[in-house]
């Protein structure tokens, strides 16, 4: 059954739009009612599918060489007014280097933590969120011996309030991790490790860094030539409170 | 060169027209650096070189000839974005729905709502990015884009339909 105060502003949740204290809102009812939510992954689904076919066309490489040419040409010395294309050519080209410097940073690092989020969501959709089914993690760790390329270290968790559901494995741009599921009270919180390459360390440059994507909560760092990402609706101080366990227990 | 794939892809889809898209690329790129004194410092450049590429579409033949397929509804008048149809959750139709149909999909919807839905769901502007590459209010984006969304789900619900009858 469609809700009428919330399902409205639903595209502007997924697109970001939302003010913060309205983010909250809608988590918290995202949580509760399973119309909603499913609804939201739906378009959650059709957005990204339009992000990546609308990426169609590409330009030519001898249509590139000819807008250089031209960009270039625009930048020649004139006897007359030298300085004044020099300046705009120069201003443009300081503007635009920032500009999309920035701007791909931004993109990458948002379709890596979109990719996340479609993982998180999806899997807790599921009707079976992980394949090992364990709050020890001494039968989590030693599930994915021969599943993953690298291995990892997880914390013991008694009196912390953090529970570990389970495992499974999980792909960011085909490569392997590991998807662990916790819960901190209503929270369902995944930590995602995968193995830490240049074009993610490019995009997540600081070793320790929180974000917040679609309104989740991000905390990321690597160590041990591993990338931790841990992601969920919780609060940011039950993500970081995580997150400190995790690199208690690899160092 | 400044944002020179994105424009290309977004020329590509104004226009449908390999060599269109080029001479709109071309043309923006002189008016950006002869006009760059109009760029205020500050603002947002991608917004601003975003237009000059729209709005030069607009005014050249295949621009003109586009704005004229402007659909009946009103901009202003937006309606609750709630679901378009039950029947077919985007699970199963997107897991159905391969690359190519998406885009076919894409290609019908109007114009003036694909244009919306590239900036938003392809180049991730702001609401208040798009409002300044189009020159229009933020209430007039949201609208389009759920118009959007909806033209671009009943495509592909028709799409999916076609196939399954091929």
């Amino acid at each position: 059954m469609p809700d009428d105060t919330w399902q409205p502003k639903l595209d502007q949740y997924l697109d970001s739009e939302l003010s913060a204290e309205e983010m909250r809102g809608m988590d918290a009812h995202l949580r509760e009612c399973a119309s909603c939510a499913s609804e939201a992954l739906r378009r959650l689904q059709l957005k990204r599918a339009t992000h990546l076919a609308g990426q169609r066309y590409a330009p030519s490489a001898e249509f590139r060489r000819r807008i250089e040419k031209q960009v270039a040409a625009k930048g020649r010395p004139r006897r007359v007014l030298l300085w004044v294309p020099v300046l705009a050519v120069a201003m443009l080209l300081l503007a635009s280097v920032v500009t999309i410097g920035r701007w791909y940073e931004r993109t990458r690092s948002q379709q890596l933590l979109a990719e996340l989020a479609d993982i998180h969501v999806a899997d807790l959709a599921s009707p079976t969120p992980v394949d090992v089914v364990s709050s020890d993690r001494h039968t989590v760790k030693p599930w994915f011996q021969g599943r993953l390329p690298f291995t990892f270290d997880l914390p013991e968790l008694e009196g912390t309030g953090y529970k570990l559901v389970g495992g499974r494995v999980a792909y960011l741009e085909h490569e392997p991790g590991a998807h662990l599921l916790y819960d901190v009270g209503a929270h369902h919180i995944s930590v995602f490790i995968f193995r830490d390459r240049p074009e993610i360390e490019r995009v997540f440059p600081a070793r320790d860094s929180s974000r917040r994507v679609l309104s989740f909560h991000v905390e990321s760092w690597a160590a041990g030539g591993l990338r931790y990402f841990v992601f969920g609706d919780a609060s940011l101080e039950s993500i970081q409170g995580l997150g400190r366990l995790l690199k208690q227990a690899g160092a | 060169m400044p944002l020179f794939d994105s424009l290309y892809n977004f020329a590509h889809w104004l226009t449908q027209n390999r060599e269109e898209a080029e001479d709109l690329v071309q043309e923006t790129y002189a008016k950006a650096l002869r006009g760059f004194a109009s760029f205020q410092p500050g603002t947002n450049f991608r917004a601003w070189i975003f237009r000059i590429l729209r709005n030069t579409f607009l005014t050249s033949r295949s621009g003109l000839a586009a704005t004229k397929t402007v659909p009946l509804e009103s901009d202003d008048d937006q309606k609750p974005a709630v679901a378009v149809s039950d029947e077919t959750p985007e699970s199963i139709l997107l897991e159905q729905a391969g690359q190519q149909q998406i885009q076919d999909a894409l290609e019908q919807v109007p114009a003036i709502y694909r244009e919306v839905l590239l900036l938003c769901d392809v180049e991730e502007m702001s609401y208040q990015e798009i409002a300044e590459t189009l020159a229009v209010p933020i209430g007039t984006v949201m609208s389009r884009l759920y118009r959007a969304r909806k033209a671009l789900r009943a495509a592909l619900e028709e799409k999916m339909r076609e196939a399954k009858h091929a």
